[in-house]
């Protein structure tokens, strides 16, 4: 493509999802706020609009304490090197009908190795600040963010081998036709994107470090983690790379399983693309919002034993569901489509509740306290 | 079924987003200073003197008896008597203070002296916007400062500016009618053993002068 | 030389960072010096339009493999270690011997090999597709044995993390007071 092209496709970029994150900070706040029987911000402008300028101008002119036995350099390098990988992340979504900056054969390939390639600058904030709180911090976000990177990746390969190709333009449009002539066919309308699409929000949810997954920067109990030794700038550089990441990785869920920017009735498909693209993004980032809101915070060892005993299994299990809706597509009988949702659902749904029951441990006996009787 | 519980709690939080732009109950924030919640009628601040009528100064319910300055906890009234006298609502001639002073940095709130004030003359406000600029003159209050009109005893305590307003009424009826009944008994021929007074009445209010004024 | 600036300057990057993994003192530094070669090499297999390959590259070794080696730095407590004086090894000679040995017989089939002289092409003669198909028939053996020895490497992980049972004499019992059960805790 043209170098304005290219330009006119980053400068865009920057500043949809610079202002994304301007609105989301505020969205979020007042969401949760109405969420908690309470106002969000409502005094910088109407309705709080203006909160995201009043935090820009409190975090601009915060002082920027470095510790004197931190490491310099890499404390100095740690929010940059964790916020440009992630703006990369961008390139490979297509946001309207021919509307991608990049178009890899392996975008999903890409995609996921620029979301590992931010995890070393986590380490590198955590252990330069010499600070233990530090430390932990960041060394429980990096076993958070590597075990959940799994179920993410193998929530994606049944997208991948139903539409058959890594490309994620070609992703986008395996699921453009409309079934029954109205509603779209979108991955979610199936037993296994819809399984995984649930898996999918849960790992996203993960890798982004949000609450319920939100130990490494919990504000009640690590101080900040791997944050807590950064002021000012960085601190919103921190936050900025948090979000972007955040928004990115709905975009893929968006494109991946939500039939990116194709309208979901065939009667609206006349409103332009990226509006569709944004209606979803805007719905999706809702629901990360909503789970913050109502989910109390997961423990450590809480957080890696769902990862590993229970998303990873069923992704595995949603991969053979899968193959048993695709090599069932074939049934022409009268009930076929119905049989293979039992089918497929039970594939997936009867792992599920023996999972669920096995790994609970049983609920807790009745204490007893001897001195209180 | 593992997913449960996190769908109720999902359906709770959707609720509370719903139900916040339409019903009271679903958001509960009281935006001050802009809206106040009412307090109960029995809140209590700091004190204030009360006062009958127009006058401050006449009106002045306080008789200085000092029971309210020796059952402070802190310690936070000074009272100083006045030679002059006053006479209250039933025209017997009481004495009052010259100096009433209420450190209000002191005051804790108890409201003991409005408890064992027999002269229903200091009760509780529920003032609380009391934060000064200046760190030494600003809460020592005194008399003119402390007292306000029983019109505002009785919107911040209805029901018992009612009971007292009623109690002072009736200490009124009483002691005109002994006042009637002593002048007849002083205007008629002497009989051999006149009758006694019977005990000094209490301090009604004069109910029917505020019955011309009332808001 | 120009049109072969971004070889260069990659190929320069990773060979200082590499350098640099070797010779710092600090040993998080060499980590993260390594994390940097690695991407230099993944830049490099880019500019051969290998687009799988160079993706991979990140997303295993910057990902992956650069945060292993640093966890087991921060485990092993690496980082308390000081760089001292440089050690000097009685074998010194036979040991650069040994590695000229295996540096020449590194070179030679690499010099001597076709591929130097192909060119890069435009479209990446390598879809992703083709290589999931090739490895799915042509090379479906190495494929499994390489999932053999991942397996086994990742039972070998869990085998040394485990916790070994403790040997208990007094069991504790849950029905006491907790204050009881505090003094029993082994």
């Amino acid at each position: 493509m043209s170098p304005l092209v290219a330009v006119l496709y980053i400068v865009g970029i920057m500043a949809v999802f610079g202002s994304a994150f301007a609105l989301t900070t505020i969205a979020e706040r007042k969401t949760l706020g109405r969420m908690q029987n309470r106002f969000g911000p409502n005094r910088v402008g109407p309705f709080g609009i203006l909160q995201p300028m009043a935090d820009a101008v409190k975090m601009l002119t915060k002082e920027d304490i470095v510790p004197s036995s931190a490491d310099k350099l890499l404390h100095f390098i740690a929010p940059l090197v964790l916020t440009t990988p992630v703006w990369l992340n961008f390139a490979v979504l297509p946001f309207g009908d021919h509307v991608v900056a990049a178009r890899f054969d392996a975008g999903l390939l890409f995609f996921f190795a620029i979301s590992a390639a931010s995890e070393l600058a986590v380490f590198m904030a955590g252990w330069s600040s010499q600070n233990k709180y530090s430390l932990l911090g960041a060394m429980r976000a990096i076993a958070q963010m590597i075990s959940y990177e799994v179920p993410l990746v193998l929530s994606t390969v049944t997208v991948v081998m139903m539409a058959g190709s890594l490309s994620l333009t070609d992703i986008v449009d395996a699921q453009s036709s409309y079934a029954f002539g109205w509603l779209a066919r979108w991955n979610l309308f199936t037993p296994w994107g819809l399984a995984g699409f649930g898996l999918f929000l849960i790992a996203a949810t993960a890798e982004s470090n949000r609450s319920p997954f939100d130990l490494p920067e919990g504000e009640s109990e690590i101080i900040a983690g791997y944050l807590t030794e950064y002021s000012g700038f960085k601190y919103a550089l921190f936050f900025l790379g948090e979000y972007l990441g955040l928004f990115a990785v709905t975009g893929l869920g968006v494109t991946l399983f939500l039939g990116g920017w194709h309208a979901p009735v065939k009667a609206l498909a006349w409103a332009p693309s990226i509006f569709w693209f944004a209606a979803k993004f805007a719905a999706l980032i809702f629901v990360f919002i909503w789970a913050r809101a109502t989910l109390p915070r997961l423990r450590l060892d809480q957080l890696l034993a769902f990862a590993w005993r229970f998303l990873v299994p069923l992704t595995l299990i949603n991969i053979a569901a899968a193959a048993a809706w695709h090599y069932s597509a074939w049934w022409g009988f009268q009930g076929a489509m119905a049989t293979r949702w039992v089918l497929c659902a039970a594939i997936i749904g009867f792992p599920y509740v023996w999972l669920g029951r096995s790994l609970r441990g049983g609920s807790p006996a009745l204490r007893k306290y001897t001195y209180a009787e | 079924m593992l997913g449960s519980g996190i769908i109720r709690g999902f359906i709770e939080t959707a609720r509370n987003f719903a139900g916040s732009y339409c019903s009271r109950e679903r958001l509960t924030t009281i935006q001050y200073p802009e809206e106040r919640l009412a307090q109960p009628e029995s809140a209590r601040i700091m004190p204030f003197l009360v006062f009958d009528g127009a006058d401050p100064k006449a009106g002045l319910r306080c008789t200085a008896c000092t029971i309210c300055e020796q059952e402070c906890p802190p310690q936070c009234i000074y009272i100083i008597k006045d030679a002059v006298k006053k006479p209250d609502h039933i025209g017997k001639m009481q004495m009052q203070p010259k100096v009433f002073d209420i450190d209000i940095s002191v005051c804790m709130g108890c409201g003991i002296c409005a408890e064992v004030c027999p002269f229903d003359s200091i009760k509780m406000d529920q003032v609380f916007e009391l934060s000064s600029g200046e760190r030494f003159n600003t809460f020592l209050l005194h008399k003119e400062q402390l007292a306000k009109p029983n019109e505002y005893f009785r919107k911040l305590h209805p029901s018992d500016a009612a009971e007292t307003d009623a109690r002072r009424a009736e200490d009124k009826i009483k002691a005109e009618a002994k006042a009637r009944a002593a002048a007849a008994a002083a205007a008629a021929p002497k009989p051999p053993s006149s009758p006694k007074p019977g005990p000094p009445p209490k301090v009604p209010a004069p109910v029917p002068e505020h019955a011309e004024v009332a808001t | 030389m120009l049109s072969n600036l971004p070889f260069l300057s990659c190929a320069v990057l990773t060979l200082l960072a590499a350098i640099a993994a070797m010779t710092l003192r600090n040993l998080v530094h060499c980590a993260l010096c390594a994390a940097a070669s690695f991407a230099g090499l993944a830049a490099i297999y880019l500019q051969l339009n290998a687009e799988f390959v160079g993706f991979a590259q990140i997303l295993v070794y910057v990902g992956a493999v650069a945060i292993l080696i640093v966890f087991t730095i921060l485990l092993t407590h690496g980082s308390d270690v000081k760089a001292g004086e440089p050690v000097r090894s009685s074998s010194l000679w036979t040991g650069l011997g040994v590695a000229a040995v295996v540096l020449s017989a590194l070179v030679a089939p690499i010099t001597r090999s076709a591929s130097l002289w192909l060119l890069p092409s435009a479209n990446p003669q390598a879809p992703v597709a083709a290589i999931g198909r090739v490895l799915m028939t042509q090379y479906v053996l190495p494929l499994e044995t390489i999932g053999l020895l991942l397996t086994a490497a990742l039972l070998g992980g869990v085998v040394i993390a485990m916790r070994e049972k403790p040997a208990r004499k007094t069991p504790t019992k849950p029905s006491r007071a907790p204050s009881r059960e505090l003094s029993h805790a082994a």
